[in-house]
């Protein structure tokens, strides 16, 4: 494995197990201060219990999602410095804004989980929202700063040196809105769906148990009005990439020719060296009118660009099929559980169905971030600087990618056993 | 004063705040590490509830601090990066271990052995990481990190400059100071004498721990890190100084004065990062990157200040708040409005 591949494959590892803490930071405070919010309108001790169980859960989650934070933060100078020399000052605004939303959403949280008997019940309450909103606003803002690199703006390169950086117009570039709502729309949709895959197995053992009828309920309702949202998002986010990065375009729909009325593969597999795409479904006209409103319009393809231009084209095509197969499932799960919410917990097959799709969710999270990662290379900052020319001279990176690697497989491993005892579990609630 | 100065003044200011809130979390976790006697288990649970509602909040000065750097600093932040790659990754696993184990432990998977295992790994984390922060730390400070004038990249075989005597010296000694102002704040988080006295005992061992290698690391300067020695002579009343508030330190502690011992231990560890910082002025990673040479464009530079200034205004209020609710000394209050205990 090259330095660059041992540098590539940390930064991808430190992401991926980042983010699912990430999105839970953002969705699971709005879970905790939904039950919180029902407690004082109706003070039933199942309410009480959730938040407190569900708070459990962000302690636990949050304190991890900060530690491998700091890890992100220093990678981008161990593994990538001249990216960094050259992209700190351009894109680091969103940081120092995201500094400050992680500082609030730390003392509100410190104030929520350790504050149940020093504080009165609203502004408990109230630190709750405050805890949702914080994490949102960190990670739109560390959203802003990714999506610069698929959208770089804000400074001009005269003969290979910045000029002119204005950081707000690097941060609020064209695309900062759709690549923003998109990613907290995840957030919400894959924690509400994997929250609700766990109680509704516990509900599976114990059918009657108020706490996890509860507890999937809000879970639901908040993965599936994000669910609902989500292709509207996609939509956006696809005609945004059709205009600013045609090549990712066409690596997501294996489109090697450029030509008009193109068609909208489901499936298949790129070949790469071939320079065609086998065994998909093909839509006629579909990807034309989907990218630009008009089935006959042409789209590029990939042939277009040399082959050092172009992204790994077979993983951007395979995690975007799995991105979008996965959250239509789920829009179908979330439909499926509103037309049957009468019968939801008595109906075996429909408890199942969440208890093995809820986690789809998260694993359209990470082929999503797949396609918007891999897709940009094999550019670092799109159009302007490669990954290779930024990766840093140190050698034996094998080291710390295995070191990351074998620390954040064990660091899973023991969050995974501590939420199911501490958060999932059925508790003992006097008999209501 | 340039904007870049200001910037700088403002990365130091929370390198001084993490040193004197997540340090002294570090330090807690020491003497999680070394707690005995008949009172062992309650020197640890004393520990873990004082550090417990505040240490995130503590850890993100750090964060901020990188931050600044690489926005404002880029060059340097590049230079720190690939040279110093093998103590800031040791920095960041005792991070992790240190955060995660905590968390782990308060929340424990079953009482009894494993949660003291995660305990365990809670305290030597926070053994390892002030030492590797503080190596980091003297490893810049040594001149060792020069710049290629025709790459514009730093000249480094990746070791020589953190595996010496001199950034070892820094890192041992930013352990005993973090250690030494733990034992201080942790006198105040309790109402029992001996466990207060403890606390107290640890805090003057700590004290004289720290003179030593305070000294030690002055001395190795002189080979070490030669601008920092000299920037230091330079200054004799910051050395008087801080020797003094050390003693008035020393002699709160020895008379029992708590509250006071605190503000002084912690004036103490303030001018010991500050003069660190004042030494190597304008130097940010000596001898060639300065404030000046390795900054960003003014524009962004002046942007941040901005950022940090509406920022603050948020913060410091929030952050009133929190220590206000739990490190003001009194427990709950008669009649308090909050849930009932579960």
């Amino acid at each position: 494995m090259s330095d660059l591949l041992a540098a590539r494959s940390q930064m991808a590892v430190s992401l991926a197990f980042h983010i699912v803490f990430a999105v839970a930071g953002i969705a699971m405070p709005v879970l905790m201060a939904i039950a919180e919010g029902l407690w004082l309108r109706r003070h039933h001790p199942v309410d009480l219990e959730l938040a407190r169980r569900w708070s459990r859960g962000v302690a636990i989650l949050f304190a991890v999602g900060a530690v491998s934070g700091t890890v992100l933060s220093f990678e981008l100078g161990l593994l990538w410095p001249r990216f960094m020399a050259f992209a700190g000052p351009i894109i680091g605004m969103p940081f120092s804004l995201e500094g400050f939303a992680f500082f609030l959403e730390a003392i509100f949280l410190g104030i929520y989980l350790y504050g149940w008997e020093r504080v009165p019940r609203v502004v408990h309450w109230l630190c709750g929202i405050g805890v949702a909103v914080t994490g949102a606003a960190s990670g739109l803002f560390v959203l802003t700063a990714n999506s610069w690199m698929n959208h770089p703006a804000g400074f001009r390169l005269v003969e290979g040196r910045v000029v002119d950086v204005n950081p707000w117009a690097a941060m609020f570039h064209s695309g900062w809105s759709v690549e923003c709502v998109h990613m907290l729309l995840a957030a919400y949709l894959c924690v509400g769906f994997a929250v609700a895959a766990i109680h509704a197995r516990e509900l599976l053992r114990d059918g009657t148990n108020l706490f996890h009828r509860r507890a999937l309920t809000i879970a639901l309702l908040v993965g599936g009005i994000a669910a609902a949202l989500q292709p509207v998002s996609g939509d956006a986010s696809a005609k945004l990439a059709a205009r600013t990065q045609p090549a990712k375009l066409a690596a997501m729909e294996g489109q090697f020719e450029s030509e008009p009325a193109a068609p909208l593969r489901i499936g298949g597999i790129p070949d790469e060296r071939a320079e065609r795409t086998r065994g998909a479904i093909e839509i006629p006209g579909a990807l034309s009118w989907l990218a630009y409103g008009d089935p006959r319009a042409t789209i590029r393809g990939l042939k277009a660009w040399p082959r050092e231009d172009r992204p790994p084209t077979a993983v951007v095509h395979v995690a975007f099929q799995i991105m979008v197969g996965s959250g239509v499932l789920l829009l179908a799960l979330s439909i499926l559980a509103l037309v049957r919410r009468r019968t939801l917990f008595e109906s075996r097959r429909l408890l199942t169905a969440i208890a093995l799709g809820g986690w789809l969710g998260f694993v359209a999270l990470e082929a999503g971030w797949t396609v918007t990662e891999v897709g940009r290379q094999p550019w670092i900052v799109y159009g302007i600087l490669r990954t290779a020319d930024s990766v840093t001279p140190m050698p034996g990176l094998m080291a710390p990618f295995l070191l990351f690697t074998f620390l954040y497989l064990f660091l899973a491993g023991i969050v995974g056993a501590l939420l199911r005892r501490h958060v999932f579990a059925s508790p003992r609630l006097p008999a209501s | 004063m340039t904007y870049a100065t200001l910037v700088a003044v403002a990365l130091v200011a929370s390198l001084v705040i993490y040193a004197l809130g997540g340090g002294a979390d570090f330090g807690g976790g020491v003497w999680d590490l070394l707690a005995a006697g008949p009172r062992a288990g309650r020197q640890r649970e004393t520990i873990a509830h004082a550090i417990g509602p505040i240490w995130e909040a503590n850890h993100v000065w750090l964060i901020l601090a990188i931050v600044l750097l690489f926005t404002c600093f880029p060059a340097a932040f590049a230079a720190i990066g690939t040279a110093l790659h093998i103590p800031i990754t040791v920095l960041l696993v005792g991070i992790v271990l240190r955060g995660s184990a905590f968390t782990f432990r308060s929340y424990g998977l079953e009482p009894g052995h494993v949660q003291e295992r995660w305990g365990r790994v809670f305290a030597w984390a926070s053994l390892v990481s002030p030492i590797m922060l503080g190596v980091t730390l003297g490893a810049i400070s040594s001149g060792t990190l020069g710049m290629d004038p025709a790459s514009g990249q730093v000249r480094t075989d990746f070791i020589s400059s953190w595996c010496a005597s001199f950034p070892f010296a820094v890192g041992f000694l930013a352990l005993a100071l973090f250690a030494y102002l733990a034992a201080v704040y942790l006198t105040l988080e309790t109402e029992d004498d001996d466990l207060r006295d403890d606390f107290r005992k640890r805090a003057l061992i700590a004290w004289e721990i720290s003179a030593v290698l305070a000294i030690v690391a002055l001395a190795l300067a002189r080979h070490g890190a030669p601008l920092i020695f000299d920037g230091l002579m330079r200054r004799p009343a910051l050395l008087v100084c801080t020797g003094l508030i050390g003693l008035a330190a020393l002699s709160a502690l020895a008379r029992r004065r708590y509250a006071a011992a605190r503000w002084l231990a912690a004036a103490q560890v303030a001018l010991t990062v500050s003069g660190w910082a004042l030494a190597q002025y304008p130097a940010i990673v000596p001898p060639d990157l300065t404030i000046t040479s390795a900054s960003a464009p003014e524009p962004v530079v002046r942007a941040v200040l901005e950022v940090l200034v509406v920022g603050a205004l948020l913060l410091f209020p929030a952050l009133f708040y929190l220590f206000r609710i739990f490190k003001s000394g009194g427990r709950r209050e008669e009649g308090s409005p909050g849930y009932p205990t579960e």
